[in-house]
């Protein structure tokens, strides 16, 4: 099959019954490494899941691609009804150009593994940036937004600080302040614990706990806390070589998983923890 | 002739060419800093016309010697109609040369800006000049700060052999003392005295001290 | 505007190729000087003498500080003030070849400081001599992190011998200048020592480069 066929794709979806976020046969490979392996993934307006899997299981790449730090070789991903990663043309989807990618981008935010707060910039700086010189908001109006943010991340305190002042921690919780700042419909969260000493996961966790169900916002986390996920999530995928090995609520995928190599990597990490 | 009596006598002309070579310092490095970052992000351009106008510009400038663009510039010039006057020809070449090396320190110091930043802005949908100049230049500059200073000592050297198109610099000054006394350790020993000075007590200081303005300016201290 | 004219070109092409055998030759001779030179300025700054380390590192400094033109002049005038005559040859290799032993010595010196000091311990464990140790075991792997500045500084003081002219060394620019003031034509001389600069500082660059990497892979270094 040629992947790169997408022409009986859907130019657009039904808005009403649209999933906020929608994988149809995503497929990703670096030269002979298939890295997802056409991917089907929906995920509906205000859902919260959760990406398992062993390292290498391509899910880093599924977020990488939603935030377009990746391009992919065949399907089409759509965000909120629209395709992203392609736009319409003469009535048939092409590759989208970087208006096209800047318009549907901005319904989504991401925090990443090692932060990538701005160094330059204090915290409210940090969460300034996008909605001044993106958003083209007055700077009052910015300041407003980011300090009611970083209060409730808990970071109001130290609003003035910058990142080389602050732990792990603190800096993971102002990068969730900056990302919500830019006001997304969907959010990533890519192994944001991950680079954390553990006495401070929690003050992460507990930040992304509280989004939970507020806002109506869309949520997509590749997570290696088993508990945490369990706790949040409304549906775990657990991914294997490429693809959606079996996915499920927390109930069903953790309490009575289906398939051997679920079983196998639950049971890896189980004794690992 | 005893040195105090050589300094008393030519010292204003020692003085008034240490000024002008302070002067063609200062306009040297203003133009090479705009050159290398001009130059800098072209090399880095998306497109391969400019990409390649920066890559020749490049090659060229640090491929041949100061000396020999500095005569170029002066006498070849005129003739496609361009006559700078010579004090002018003389920063241009200087500024121009170092720009073409400061250039690749640009290049460089954005290229090691840590990949997360970059992502980072294009999370926040930042436009790609907007990433640049308010998140990876920043950076890059602080990253680069430290070869700059070296590189305006070479600069400070450099402006030294604008003497030989006749601009009245300090080592003019000095060649022309030394032509009429044939006091050469003293006129010669004087001027590199004052260079030393120049660089070690004046360019390094100032770049530590820049180095230190944009840290405190960055959050670093 | 532009004149260029051929046969001016081809009239001044083999007085231009000859002089750059003398180019070339300079920036041979003074690089040969430059490297010795630079090792022991190196070497000197590691002996336990604080007097030499710390006088060895200021001429360092000051050399590298100062313009080497205006050090080219210096030393080819100030012999004469006390009764020394170097011929422009002697005054600009001594120059030129002290200017870049300068440079070259911090190359070293950052090579020599890369060196573990478990080789010294190791080499001490074995009873091997302060210069066996330097010569078998601390140089040679100094060397390899050494060569990308070495190699910048070969292709660097190639550019630098125009400076000779300034004292009548007649290598390339001195020679265009000649043809310069001779026939009024700056257009073609002058734009040919470029040419020819280029034609050779940039192929020595890549193959310096290749060296490198090549020296690199042989000693194992990646």
């Amino acid at each position: 099959m040629d992947i790169s066929d997408i022409s009986d794709f859907p130019l657009a979806l039904e808005r009403d019954t649209a999933p906020m976020v929608s994988f149809r046969k995503v497929t990703k490979s670096y030269g002979s490494l298939v890295v997802l392996d056409a991917l089907d993934l929906d995920v509906a307006e205000g859902e919260m899941v959760t990406i398992i899997g062993p390292s290498g299981s391509g899910k880093t790449t599924v977020l990488r691609m939603l935030m377009t730090l990746e391009t992919i070789n065949g399907g089409v991903i759509y965000v909120d009804g629209e395709p992203l990663t392609h736009m319409e043309r003469d009535g048939r989807l092409v590759r989208a150009n970087d208006r096209h990618l800047r318009k549907i981008r901005s319904k989504i935010g991401m925090c990443f593994q090692h932060f990538n707060l701005f160094p330059h910039m204090t915290a409210l700086e940090n969460c300034m940036e996008g909605p001044v010189h993106v958003l083209g908001l007055s700077k009052r109006q910015a300041r407003e937004r980011s300090e009611e943010l970083l209060a409730m991340v808990g970071m109001a305190d130290k609003r003035d600080q910058h990142p080389s002042r602050l732990s792990g921690g603190q800096q993971q919780r102002v990068a969730i302040a900056r990302a919500l700042a830019m006001r997304p419909k969907v959010m990533l969260f890519d192994e944001v614990t991950s680079a954390l000493d553990p006495e401070v996961i929690g003050e992460v966790t507990n930040v992304i706990r509280e989004l939970v169900g507020k806002h109506n916002l869309t949520m997509l986390m590749v997570t290696h806390q088993m508990g945490f996920a369990k706790d949040i999530s409304d549906r775990i995928c657990f991914f294997y070589g490429g693809r959606i090995e079996e996915q499920g609520t927390p109930e069903e995928l953790f309490g009575n998983p289906q398939k051997e190599r679920t079983r196998q990597f639950l049971s890896a990490v189980k004794e690992a923890t | 002739m005893s040195y105090f009596e050589f300094l008393s006598q030519y010292g204003d002309r020692i003085v008034s060419g240490t000024l002008v070579t302070m002067a063609l310092t200062v306009l040297a490095s203003l133009l090479a800093v705009a050159i290398a970052l001009a130059a800098g992000l072209m090399r880095m351009a998306p497109n391969r016309a400019v990409r390649g106008i920066a890559t020749v510009y490049i090659e060229i400038f640090r491929g041949t010697s100061l000396l020999v663009q500095l005569y170029w510039i002066f006498f070849v010039l005129p003739l496609f109609g361009i006559t700078l006057e010579k004090f002018t020809a003389g920063f241009v070449a200087v500024g121009m040369n170092l720009g073409a090396y400061g250039a690749e320190l640009v290049r460089g110091a954005i290229l090691s800006v840590p990949k997360g930043q970059w992502e980072a802005a294009l999370a926040l949908n930042m436009s790609p000049a907007k990433r640049m100049r308010r998140v990876i230049l920043p950076q890059a500059v602080l990253i680069m700060l430290p070869s700059w200073g070296n590189l305006l000592i070479e600069l400070l050297k450099g402006t030294a052999l604008v003497a030989l198109i006749s601009v009245t610099d300090l080592m003019f000054q000095v060649k022309q003392i030394n032509g009429t006394t044939f006091l050469s350790a003293e006129a010669f020993g004087t001027a590199l005295v004052i260079y030393y000075v120049l660089a070690r007590f004046m360019v390094t200081p100032f770049m530590r001290w820049l180095e230190r303005f944009m840290m405190r300016k960055m959050g670093r201290v | 505007m532009l004149d260029w004219r051929w046969d001016f070109t081809w009239e001044i092409l083999p007085r231009l190729l000859a002089a750059t055998g003398n180019t070339l030759l300079a920036a041979g001779l003074g690089y040969a000087i430059a490297v010795v030179l630079g090792l022991v300025l190196a070497l000197a700054q590691r002996t336990p003498l604080t007097v030499l380390t710390v006088a060895v590192r200021e001429m360092v400094e000051f050399i590298r500080s100062t313009p080497l033109v205006l050090q080219i002049f210096f030393v080819f005038y100030v012999g004469p003030q006390f009764g020394i005559r170097l011929s422009p040859w002697t005054a600009g290799m001594i120059a030129i070849g002290l200017h870049y032993a300068a440079y070259l010595s911090e190359v070293y010196r950052g090579g020599l400081e890369s060196v573990p000091k478990g080789q010294w311990e190791a080499a001490r464990s074995l009873n091997l001599s302060t210069g066996r140790t330097y010569f078998r075991v601390i140089l040679p792997q100094a060397l390899p992190p050494s060569l990308a500045g070495m190699g910048n500084y070969l292709v660097g003081i190639f550019k630098d011998t125009p400076m000779l002219s300034v004292i009548g060394v007649a290598e390339l620019m001195h020679t265009a200048n000649a043809i310069g003031s001779q026939t009024y034509r700056f257009l073609e001389p002058f734009t040919l020592v470029g040419i020819i600069f280029l034609l050779i500082s940039l192929p020595t660059a890549a193959a310096i480069r290749l060296f490198e990497g090549w020296v690199r892979r042989k000693l194992g270094m990646g």
